[in-house]
């Protein structure tokens, strides 16, 4: 808290100048980070929000460090798709004798029909999970913003060729979309996040262009046009800053709504193939065994509604702290 | 006669509303009609007028903020609507503009040394130390300090922010600058303080101001000449003495009578226009002003008077003179 005191000895500049350099930066930067603890302070003050915080953060140390929390190496557990002959060799890991064992200390969430470790599976799941969240929101954010903020930006021609293009896209159900692809390119985790890509875009075009749209009209706009800013600068340090809040609320709810979508595609077998641990494709073929192995289902669903759940508590709590009528 | 600064003749502005599948213009929004308008070096332009009369229109055509539809505008030699983009880009610098509302005229994002920062930074007139030495010039020419450089726009009173807004238009040393309603959104005490900052920066610096309010006691004060708009036309102007001694125009006079004045005994005759401000879309045939005007006569609705000159420098548009 040194910056905080106006006059020190100056002494200390010179024996030791890396004081002063973190001095400045805290000085510089003040007003940023009374922004930052008042909005951690919102935050903190809504307990669901904390909850959603929480879990996400289970959820992404999970997945980093899956090897060391997962309690036996996962024999035929794979993490990707295409690692071929490796797993032909892990199958000779697995335990026919163990089938369907219930939970117990071996096995925390108990076993599988080919006697895997549930608990092993359901941790190198959110793996899966979570490369299949994080790939098709970034990328769809990505042409969103993009596009949207052209269209919003330019107005007139392009906007309205730019937004029947989305309309089309907007009108593809992404269930037989996502169909037509697993028939056209083979069953594959790759070919189904193409597929949510495909669908998923078109919400963020239009929330980024209604966001620009509004922003564009803005009098600090007008203001930087005036001192004769060009077109990318008014888009990159005007408009595009202004208009992440609600984009980013948007992200986060939609990083749970992916996840449902992509363990429904795994559960109705077009996602991922048989084998892979992906939390949709183990409800699916755990559904056989519902009435006397409910763990086999249970485990992997719980983990799919605390997921979601935690992205959705995060998502209004982000909402809830970026309303700027909430904040002065 | 002294040395002109902007002139504009026979300037319009009309915004198209854009119906049917083929985006056919049905009608246009007459905001800026048949204007000419010429401001003097050093002088402050005063141009007053109802809402929606299409003064703030004005004030931003004449900079190019928005290209104006028909007619020419001349600023400091060159003719702002025949020159190209990249000309057009070196002389932004030298007209600057002022919004009315500071709070939305201040990216949010951006701390004040940014936001002055930036206009220095586009035209690549300063960089590193001496930015940062400029910027606090900048900050102490209109009254603010050091610890203000690093803090958000939302951190600022309204006349705080009002004076960031200066800053930065005068970062670039500009010769004219629009003042669009500059102290509409201050309190009365903070009004003062700004149009005193005003006053003392164009000596400073000889600025050329265009004045535009609907406060008619801030135009006595601050104004050298001033023009009165109705409904998208000029429809007087002449000195600011000569005008608050004597109103030709009936728009004028009516509105003229409407300035409170401190003193309960003194007793005024206030002039009541009836009806509403007309429509820009389908103004009055002939003088915009004849279907509220006390004296309306039948040649009014006919034809439009030009503005002609009265007195010395007292120009109005009306069949009464």
């Amino acid at each position: 808290m040194r910056w905080l005191i106006h006059e020190y000895d100056s002494e200390v500049d010179k024996i030791r100048p890396h004081v002063k350099l973190v001095d400045d930066f805290f000085k510089k930067h003040e007003s940023k980070i009374k922004d930052l603890r008042f909005m951690a302070y919102l935050f903190r003050k809504s307990l669901l929000s904390m909850i959603g915080l929480i879990l996400i953060l289970i959820l992404i140390l999970v997945a980093l460090f899956a090897p060391f929390i997962a309690s036996q190496h996962p024999a035929y557990v794979r993490v990707s798709t295409d690692q071929g002959t490796t797993v032909i060799e892990e199958r000779w890991d697995i335990n026919f004798s163990q089938t369907l064992l219930p939970p117990s200390a071996q096995h925390l969430f108990g076993t599988d029909d080919y006697g895997r470790d549930i608990f092993s599976m359901v941790i190198y799941g959110s793996q899966t999970s979570f490369r299949i969240c994080i790939i098709v929101v970034a990328i769809s954010t990505f042409i969103g913003i993009i596009l949207g903020g052209i269209a919003g930006y330019f107005g007139g021609i392009i906007d309205e060729t730019l937004m029947r293009i989305t309309d089309v896209f907007l009108a593809i159900p992404y269930l037989i979309l996502a169909m037509a692809v697993a028939a056209a390119l083979g069953r594959s985790i790759d070919h189904i996040m193409e597929a949510m890509i495909i669908v998923w875009w078109p919400t963020y075009a239009r929330l980024m262009r209604g966001q620009v749209i509004a922003i564009r009209e803005q009098q600090f706009v007008e203001a930087a046009r005036s001192v004769g800013a060009s077109n990318s600068r008014i888009l990159f340090r005007h408009i595009f800053p202004n208009s992440f809040a609600p984009l980013l609320v948007e992200i986060t709810l939609d990083l749970g709504a992916v996840l449902l979508v992509a363990a429904g595609l795994s559960f109705l077998g077009l996602g991922a193939s048989p084998g892979t641990a992906e939390w949709g494709l183990m409800i699916s073929s755990g559904r056989v065994h519902m009435f006397h192995a409910w763990w086999y289902v249970t485990f992997p669903g719980l983990a799919i509604v605390l997921v979601v759940l935690g992205f959705n508590l995060l998502g209004d709590g982000l909402r809830d702290v970026t309303d700027p009528k909430l904040r002065r | 006669m002294e040395e002109t600064i902007v002139n504009a003749t026979n300037l319009k502005k009309y915004f198209p509303i854009k119906e049917g599948l083929f985006s056919s213009t049905k009608e246009n929004i007459k905001a800026v009609d048949n204007i000419n308008i010429e401001i003097r070096k050093g002088e402050t332009f005063g141009l007053v007028g109802e809402s929606g009369c299409g003064k703030t229109t004005l004030g931003r055509v004449l900079i190019h903020l928005i290209p104006p539809t028909a007619g020419t505008l001349v600023f400091m030699g060159s003719d702002l609507t025949a020159i190209n983009k990249s000309e057009l880009r070196k002389l932004r610098p030298h007209m600057q503009i002022v919004f009315q509302d500071p709070s939305s005229s201040l990216n949010p994002r951006m701390t004040v040394k940014n936001i002055i920062g930036e206009p220095l930074k586009i035209n690549k007139r300063f960089a590193g130390e001496e930015l940062n030495a400029k910027i606090l010039e900048l900050l102490n020419t209109v009254g603010l300090d050091e610890q203000h450089m690093y803090r958000y726009p939302h951190e600022f009173s309204g006349g705080q922010k009002q004076r960031i807004g200066v800053a930065r238009a005068l970062a670039l040393n500009p010769d004219f600058i629009v003042l669009d309603e500059p102290t509409s959104s201050l309190d009365v005490s903070v009004q003062a303080q700004i149009l005193n900052l005003f006053k003392d920066l164009q000596e400073k610096f000889q600025l050329t101001y265009l004045f535009i309010t609907h406060d008619l006691s801030v135009i006595k004060y601050i104004s050298d000449r001033v023009a009165v708009m109705y409904a998208g036309k000029i429809v007087e102007y002449a000195p600011t003495k000569d005008l608050f001694w004597e109103q030709l125009h009936p728009y004028t006079k009516a509105l003229l009578s409407a300035i409170p004045v401190p003193d309960p005994r003194i007793k005024r005759k206030h002039i009541h226009l009836k009806g509403e401000v007309p429509s820009l879309i389908s103004p009055p045939s002939g003088c915009r002003f004849h279907p509220r005007c006390p004296q309306a006569m039948p040649k009014c609705s006919e034809a439009e008077p030009e503005l002609k000159e009265f007195h010395k420098d007292h120009f109005v548009a009306c069949y009464l003179y």
